[in-house]
């Protein structure tokens, strides 16, 4: 299939509630075979993009293609060539599981000899093989995950959505989830997925971070990561802690320092004598057990970073941007 | 070292079935007294059951519990004067403000006026929210929303904080900030028990407490989680990530192969299986990767090899020292 078929492409996107801009301009592509991940902080018009995305809503300006299709032209056809998985599961709990599949095999007119082999492939990818006639409210957290993203790709599209896939489903499930992406992916699936979980953004070959409306990073989880701290990341431990923050939010070195469970984790401009002078510090003030390491920072820290220099009052709307 | 001094949160043999599904079985684990205590595990573990019946809103089937000093079962009133809980969807007023709210929470729990303007100002000024003071509650985004519902739980400086997932669907910026007004706490010596099933978040807590099915895994200090991992964990950065997975996943004294975005996690019994085994594989394979590196193990790890090695069997609650 041809990449076009298989990517996300949107360009100068903008769209508007009256006189809030929800999405400002923006600009990426989710290429094909790729897992996109699209982040941002809740009111961020992340959710406005998807719906867009997906042929809910149209834009005010700018263009969107999906699986080659424009979203302003012809939105009943994308929905048509994609799949679309919610983290509430969008599974009926009082039909049988062979049921659920009937119906969204009606919905996405698969019928026939393909419903016989798609309702098989779903019945062994999501294990429930011998449960067919199992309602589905009593499926684990595990198993109705895997059955909704079955029942959302009945029809295999070229391109899944997935919105906060695995919330809440214990670690194996979530493991064996991910690992059904990758075939996804292998076989030439896109796979574009929203999460405020950063651990499930790890998952992602790139990730696009999106904040009041307008895209501020795109890149690997590895590119975020290095690009978003302007400082080294220290682990502090000291006792007590408390104090050990009071000293530490004062030194001119120290970009920033929160606590992080037994430890501190501090930004510093530069780990060489930043490290040093912390150490000493904390010494002198005779804090006990001190012990400094470099870390590599998390996606959460690039997260925090990122949009922590744009934030302020994030929910009052920017005079500017109208 | 540990400020496990004395517990302020006690539970033994708890218990609790709802018709024929057993929701608690046989959990026992105690919490420090100003220590933020978490309860993980995926929906479906018992956790909001468990802090349900901590708050003594939820009799056990059998079991004992103690919170700051009150004997749960036997007396569930005497708890409530020295707790705050803060349900999954708490009670908020969508059509009062934010004052209102507060003003609300303040007067069900007696706290006088004075000591109300004060307490909300502290409050709403940790948490960046004083200047939406006047806006109506069901105009908020999520973030803030768990933001006020924490300040109305905290109006009456409770001894002990019960929070049910209270960071579900919220950004990693608000949550931020919603745990750095729990670290802030911990000045005032409130112990804090908080759930969640993001095991990211468990990495902040003091102790925690793994639970699945209803059942204990293991009670500990994440750093000491980690230290028990018996793997290790190898990530091999390369643009073909999912061949090496094929190539790798079923050598042996390699237990799991993950991809995760441009990488793949190799679980191994012995680091040394890099130089021996691993590289002459993927050169054999001629398959190009980047980097092989070390990298420290998370607690889903952890949670992933308790449980793959058979659950919860063979594993206690450890003792603190």
């Amino acid at each position: 299939m041809a990449d076009q078929q298989r990517s996300v492409s949107v360009s100068n996107l903008v769209k508007r509630f009256g006189s809030f801009v929800a999405v400002d301009h923006i600009t990426f592509e989710a290429r094909a075979g790729e897992v996109f991940g699209f982040l941002g902080p809740n009111g961020s018009g992340k959710s406005t993009t998807i719906r867009i995305l997906c042929g809910l809503l149209r834009p005010t300006s700018g263009e969107a293609y999906v699986a080659g299709l424009s979203v302003a032209a012809q939105p009943e056809l994308i929905r048509r060539r994609i799949g679309y998985m919610s983290q509430k599961f969008s599974l009926y709990n009082d039909l049988t599981v062979v049921e659920n599949v009937r119906f969204f095999a009606g919905m996405y007119n698969v019928a026939g000899d393909e419903l016989r082999r798609r309702l098989a492939w779903v019945l062994e990818m999501a294990g429930l093989a011998g449960r067919e006639h199992s309602l589905t409210a009593t499926l684990s957290g595990g198993w109705k995950q895997r059955l909704a993203l079955g029942c959302a790709i009945l029809h295999r599209p070229p391109i899944v959505f997935l919105d906060e896939p695995t919330s809440g489903v214990d670690p194996l499930a979530r493991r064996r989830f991910w690992e059904l992406i990758q075939q996804l992916r292998s076989d030439g699936v896109t796979v574009f997925v929203t999460t405020h979980y950063m651990d499930e953004a790890e998952y992602c070959n790139r990730l696009a971070l999106i904040h009041r409306g307008r895209l501020i990073a795109l890149g690997t989880p590895a590119q975020l990561k290095q690009s978003a701290l302007s400082g080294d990341l220290l682990l502090v431990e000291a006792i007590p802690l408390g104090t050990a923050l009071e000293v530490i939010r004062r030194l001119p070195t120290v970009r920033d320092a929160a606590v992080f469970g037994n430890a501190l984790h501090v930004v510093v401009s530069d780990v060489e004598s930043g490290g040093e002078r912390l150490l000493g510090e904390l010494t002198a003030r005779g804090l006990a057990g001190v012990r400094i390491q470099r870390i590599q920072p998390g996606l959460e820290d690039a997260f925090v970073a990122l949009t922590g220099q744009k934030r302020e009052n994030k929910e009052v709307i920017d005079p500017k941007s109208l | 070292m540990d400020r496990q001094l004395s517990a302020e949160i006690e539970v033994s043999g708890l218990r609790k079935s709802f018709d024929k599904l057993l929701a608690v079985s046989d959990l026992s684990f105690a919490a420090g007294a100003g220590q933020i205590f978490g309860l993980v595990g995926p929906d479906g573990a018992g956790k909001s059951t468990t802090i349900r019946m901590l708050a003594g809103i939820l009799p056990p089937d059998a079991g004992e519990i103690r919170v700051a000093g009150c004997d749960v079962v036997a007396d569930p009133e005497s708890v409530k004067s020295v707790i705050s809980y803060m349900p999954q969807r708490f009670g908020l007023y969508e059509d009062l403000t934010v004052d209102e709210n507060i003003r609300f929470y303040a007067d069900l729990f007696g706290v006088a006026r004075r000591r109300r303007e004060q307490r909300s100002e502290e409050l709403l000024e940790a948490c960046a929210m004083n200047e939406f003071r006047r806006r109506l509650a069901g105009k908020l985004s999520g973030g803030m929303k768990q933001k006020l519902g924490l300040v109305c739980a905290l109006i009456h400086t409770p001894r002990v904080l019960l929070l049910d997932e209270p960071t579900t669907g919220v950004d990693p910026v608000s949550r931020r900030e919603f745990w750095a007004m729990l670290y802030a706490l911990l000045d005032e010596d409130v112990t804090i028990l908080v759930s969640t099933s993001y095991l990211d978040e468990a990495e902040r807590c003091h102790r925690l407490a793994l639970l699945h099915q209803g059942r204990l895994l293991i009670c500990d200090r994440p750093d000491n989680l980690r230290a028990r991992m018996t793997r290790t964990v190898l990530s091999i950065v390369s643009p073909h990530a999912g061949e090496i997975r094929k190539v790798l996943v079923a050598v042996e004294g390699i237990s799991d192969a993950i991809v995760v975005g441009d990488s793949v996690h190799v679980f191994v019994d012995d680091a040394s299986l890099r130089q021996s085994k691993i590289q002459p594989l993927l050169d054999r394979a001629m398959v190009p990767y980047a980097a092989i590196e070390q990298v420290p193990p998370t607690i889903e790890d952890f949670f992933v090899d308790v449980l793959a090695r058979g659950g919860y069997r063979g594993w206690q609650t450890s003792s603190d020292q």
